[in-house]
């Protein structure tokens, strides 16, 4: 036990050392929690290198606010209650001036609650979960990527002028998979309102027995199929699918799909002629983003996915709204956050004053395959800013108004 | 059928060896990711993959060799526990090994040349790799059931399942015995993973998300029995495929719930069979005795706990309430397993129900916060009453399965019930009162709780009640014998470790303020396992000193490196090597000396 306190102190004795010198220009330190081991790894790679470049590249300019930007990396192990227990740490010992990040949807709203009662500032990356900034919503947390309600929605807007009456759906059976398929189809009955659902399928995460379900999918005959399924799922899901022949048959539209980390991984077997959500970073003509892939490319060797962006924006947006406060004071933060402007390699994004969501958007476009690097790609795609799908602030309200 | 590789060769492990092979899933996983890049690099066309996954699944059995050999010999004079403590290191230390080496990012490998198409079959198109495994499963089949019943080796193999201190005592060589079957079930487990490699997705989780499922199969089927696991490979294997259409709200367990029908029916699993000679799963646990902690040792300690975290940083504060909750949590089951000799692999339950307990009363009646905490233990208790009344009538590995199945289906109960308990997004907003609410103060609440529950607990293991749970535990026969109800004691003992686990899943969300299934989920199971492995079974105090020294460590480490599952695994690996028998075991044994 004495061994306990030792280290306490060691511990505690090693911050203080660490921070004494630079007392005059202390860095501006900020606190990302993420689950960098686990489900969650292959996305959050690629996210956190983004992050150090962009932090890289903001103190080569001379910091913001003539301080330096420090970041502690932590990884949450995919668990609600380490990210909640890093929190404490990076708040209480390392005195950072805000949280960013977290992936899964339950670790975001562990720490988005635990910021709200520490009235800490919370930069919530890429969680989906709409509860984050309606139900669960709260002052003190933002967020960045466009939430499961937008991106099922842009899909509807595109599929509800497609032919196909008789859908059915397959989805990982958790909070994430049920909410991409409801918005989906209450817009698209809105849209379309001869639409059937014929099928719903909802195997365990990360367990897919993919033979069959494509069998039950199959003998159910829809004209299409909505897909949330994603990651391993999703490779399993796909090479029993075209074994069997349902790509052939069937119509696929599915969320997320397009983005670089769930199609490059299935190479030259992704689907082709999907209707997806994603990130054709290849394809970007302007010039701040070609920039921007230029310099991922060259720092790290490989292309960016659709985390890198997001990693990229996130901190760009912290910067920002730090250098509008003036000041790393929560408060001031928080006010900045409101409304906060951010030029973006991918154009102007703001921070809603209402629920705090971004109007970062997503590209909709249809899956081809590129022979010659070997990978699946979109094509006809369009980006879909987050403005045209997000409710207006009077729906915002009543959609807070239970918390 | 490749539920039944893998399954197979656990069994066997398990049934020659006793050790409990957590890293079974990890051989399985490294042998994916060796096949699939064996068969990009070989030079032989269309027969590369073959070779590949012949030569994976070679590597990995020479692995597992290694592995006993280097590893698992130096601590089978221990209790055989301390042997799952190492197999636990080890799927640490594999799974960072595997992310440094090819990466985090999610594979897909080469489908099987030859076998990519599919046929039709009644109207159905069924891959043709798919048949293929199901004709090469009987083919494995038959040369284990040749190996097992024709030749001199299985013969001792199958006796040393059914008795090995027999076998041992007629001279055979057991060292090379456990080696053989070790490098065997190894490679029953890499020929598993580097099979899946056509069908499924690479990833980094593949071990964790295939071990559980292999366990199932291997207790259903009954422990050590080929054809068990050939059978309920198959039982498990349509209802995990058919199931889930049919009842998709009970697809999270419900293999669970058919593995503990099975296990309440035929405590034995299908084909296995009742133990030769009743012996308790803490049998070796018997051979130790309990390091008694000095009297003024914890007058300092309690003293020290209550005047020094003024003095800490906040967060300190906050890790020291993490370790009282842990503590607890593994003193509780401490009783079980130390004390009562009945391990758990299921523990979660009571930790998960009473944080769920709690958080439900604020939730929906909000309770004030002192009363919610008091409901935690109650909550948990009661349905160890439930729980309990079902498990100890099984011993040794099924009781330990039969509670992670009643956990599981806890889990599946909150991660489904989305009106009630919040469903995946779990309930949030459970803070402590405010005047409760300063770190320090919140600190002295749980210092009473957990510090109260230990009293309790170490007061207990004195009682007759506890002195009953050990006669029980070092020999059940005999303690039925002179009159003792043993399954009636140790179900009591059962309702006792829910509670006071309980009482620390109630502590654990007020300090989180936020509680999601994963509390009820496998991971919260082990936890507490290796925390009383590792500070030392045969001693109440060695379960607290493990809970903070897991949890110090975990911190630390998780702190200062991306790659902490490595850090963490080696440093219990040789934790494990320095004192096999637990801290408190080994210095207890030296200072009796």
């Amino acid at each position: 036990m004495s061994a306990r306190r030792a280290v306490a102190t060691l511990a505690a004795a090693v911050t203080l050392v660490a921070a004494a010198p630079c007392a005059a220009q202390a860095p501006i330190r900020i606190g990302e929690i993420n689950s960098f081991s686990g489900i969650g790894a292959p996305f959050t790679g690629p996210y956190r290198q983004a992050i150090e470049m962009a932090v890289e590249e903001v103190n080569a300019r001379g910091g913001v606010l003539g301080r330096k930007v420090e970041v502690l990396f932590r990884d949450d192990k995919g668990q609600p209650a380490e990210a909640v227990k890093h929190a404490q740490e990076l708040v209480a010992s390392e005195k950072v001036s805000l949280i960013s990040g977290t992936f899964l949807s339950n670790v975001g709203l562990a720490v988005s609650d635990w910021a709200k009662q520490n009235r800490t500032l919370f930069v919530a990356a890429e969680p989906l979960t709409e509860a984050i900034t309606w139900a669960k919503g709260h002052d003190h947390v933002f967020r960045v990527r466009p939430n499961t309600y937008e991106q099922g929605r842009m899909l509807a807007e595109k599929a509800g002028k497609l032919k196909y009456v008789k859908w059915a759906t397959i989805g990982p059976n958790y909070e994430y998979g049920k909410r991409a398929w409801e918005t989906f189809r209450d817009r698209l009955k809105e849209l379309k309102p001869d639409v059937q659902v014929v099928g719903e399928h909802w195997p365990t995460l990360g367990k897919l027995e993919a033979g069959p379900f494509v069998t039950a999918i199959l003998n159910q005959n829809p004209d299409a199929l909505y897909v949330s399924l994603f990651g391993s799922d999703w490779i399993a899901f796909v090479r029993e699918a075209k074994k069997r022949g349902l790509f052939d048959k069937t119509f696929v539209v599915g969320i997320l799909l397009g983005e670089p980390e769930y199609i490059d991984p299935l190479g030259l077997e992704a689907p082709e002629g999907m209707l997806v959500t994603g990130y054709p970073w290849y394809d970007i003509g302007a010039p701040p983003h070609k920039d921007f892939v230029a310099r991922f490319t060259k720092k790290y060797d490989k292309n960016p996915v659709l985390g890198s962006l997001v990693g990229y924006v996130t901190y760009l947006s912290i910067f920002e709204a730090i250098r509008k406060a003036g000041s790393t004071d929560t408060d001031k933060l928080v006010a900045a956050f409101r409304g906060l402007r951010v030029e973006t390699p991918i154009g102007p994004i703001s921070y809603r004053a209402s629920d705090g969501q971004s109007t970062m958007g997503a590209w909709v476009g249809t899956t081809k395959l590129d022979a010659r690097r070997g990978v699946g790609i979109m094509v006809n795609h369009e980006y879909v800013p987050g403005e045209k799908v997000l409710p207006s602030d009077d729906d915002v309200k009543k959609l807070r108004s239970g918390n | 059928m490749v539920l039944f590789f893998i399954a197979s060769g656990l069994s066997l492990i398990f049934g020659v060896t006793r050790v409990v092979n957590f890293a079974h899933g990890s051989f399985y996983m490294l042998a994916a990711y060796l096949a699939y890049t064996l068969a990009a690099a070989l030079p032989l066309g269309g027969a590369s993959f073959y070779v590949a996954v012949a030569l994976a699944a070679l590597a990995v059995g020479a692995l597992g060799t290694v592995v006993e050999v280097g590893l698992l010999r130096r601590v089978y004079r221990a209790p055989e526990l301390y042997q799952l403590l190492l197999t636990f290191a080890l799927v640490l230390v594999v799974s960072d090994v595997v992310k440094l080496v090819w990466g985090s990012e999610n594979k897909t490998g080469p489908s099987a040349p030859g076998l990519g198409g599919a046929v039709r079959i009644a109207g159905q198109l069924v891959p043709t790799y798919d048949l293929a495994l199901i004709a090469l499963g009987p083919c494995v089949a038959a040369a284990l059931w040749w190996l097992l019943y024709r030749t001199r080796w299985g013969v001792l193999i199958r006796a040393a399942t059914l008795d090995r201190e027999m076998v041992a005592l007629l001279g055979v060589d057991q060292a090379r015995l456990f080696t053989g079957v070790f490098a065997l079930g190894s490679l029953l487990a890499g020929l598993a993973g580097a099979l899946q490699v056509p069908r499924q997705a690479l990833t980094t989780v593949m071990d964790a998300a295939i071990i559980t499922e292999a366990f199932v199969v291997v207790v259903v089927g009954g422990m050590g029995s080929v054809p068990g696991a050939l059978l309920a490979a198959v039982v498990i294997g349509v209802i995990d495929a058919f199931g889930v259409l049919v009842l998709p709200r009970a697809s999270l367990v419900l293999t669970f719930v058919v593995m503990a029908v099975v296990l309440v029916v035929r405590p034995w699993g299908l084909l296995g069979r009742p133990e030769a000679q009743a012996r308790s799963a803490g049998g070796a646990i018997t051979a130790g005795r309990g390091v008694g902690v000095p009297r003024w040792l914890i007058a300092v300690l309690v003293a020290v706990l209550l005047v020094v975290p003024p003095l800490l940083p906040t967060f300190y504060v906050w890790v020291l309430v993490e370790i009282l909750a842990f503590a607890l949590f593994a003193a509780s089951l401490h009783l079980l397993m130390g004390t009562g000799g009945m391990v758990s692999f299921g523990h979660a339950a009571a930790f998960g129900l009473g944080a769920y307990g709690a958080a439900l009363l604020v939730r929906w009646a909000k309770a004030p916060m002192l009363v919610a905490l008091a409901a935690a233990p109650v909550t948990a208790a009661l349905a160890a009453v439930v729980i309990g009344f079902f498990c100890v009538r099984l011993s040794s590995i099924y009781f330990a399965m039969l509670t992670l199945a009643f956990a599981q289906i806890a889990y599946a109960i909150v991660h489904q019930w989305y009106d009630v308990t919040g469903g995946d997004n779990g309930l949030l907003g459970i803070w402590p009162a405010p005047w409760l609410a300063s770190p320090v103060r919140y600190y002295y609440l749980a210092l009473a709780a957990c510090g109260a529950g230990l009293a309790a607990l170490a007061a207990i293991g004195r009682a007759p009640f506890g002195l009953t749970l050990r006669a029980a535990r070092d020999h059940a026969r005999r303690a039925e014998a002179v009159g003792i109800d043993v399954h009636a004691h140790q179900w009591r003992a059962f309702v006792v470790a829910g509670f006071f686990g309980g009482l620390a899943g109630g502590t654990f969300v007020f300090l989180k303020g936020s509680v999601f299934p994963e509390s009820l989920a496998v991971p919260v199971s082990v936890e507490p396992l290796v925390m009383v492995l590792l500070g030392g079974v045969h001693s109440l105090a060695g379960a607290p000193l493990g809970a903070a020294l897991y949890k110090l460590l975990d911190t630390v480490v998780t702190r200062y490196t991306e790659y902490w599952q490595l850090v963490l695994g080696v440093i219990l690996v040789a934790l494990v090597l320095v004192f096999p028998r637990g801290i408190l075991g080994v210095l207890g044994a030296r200072e009796r000396g």
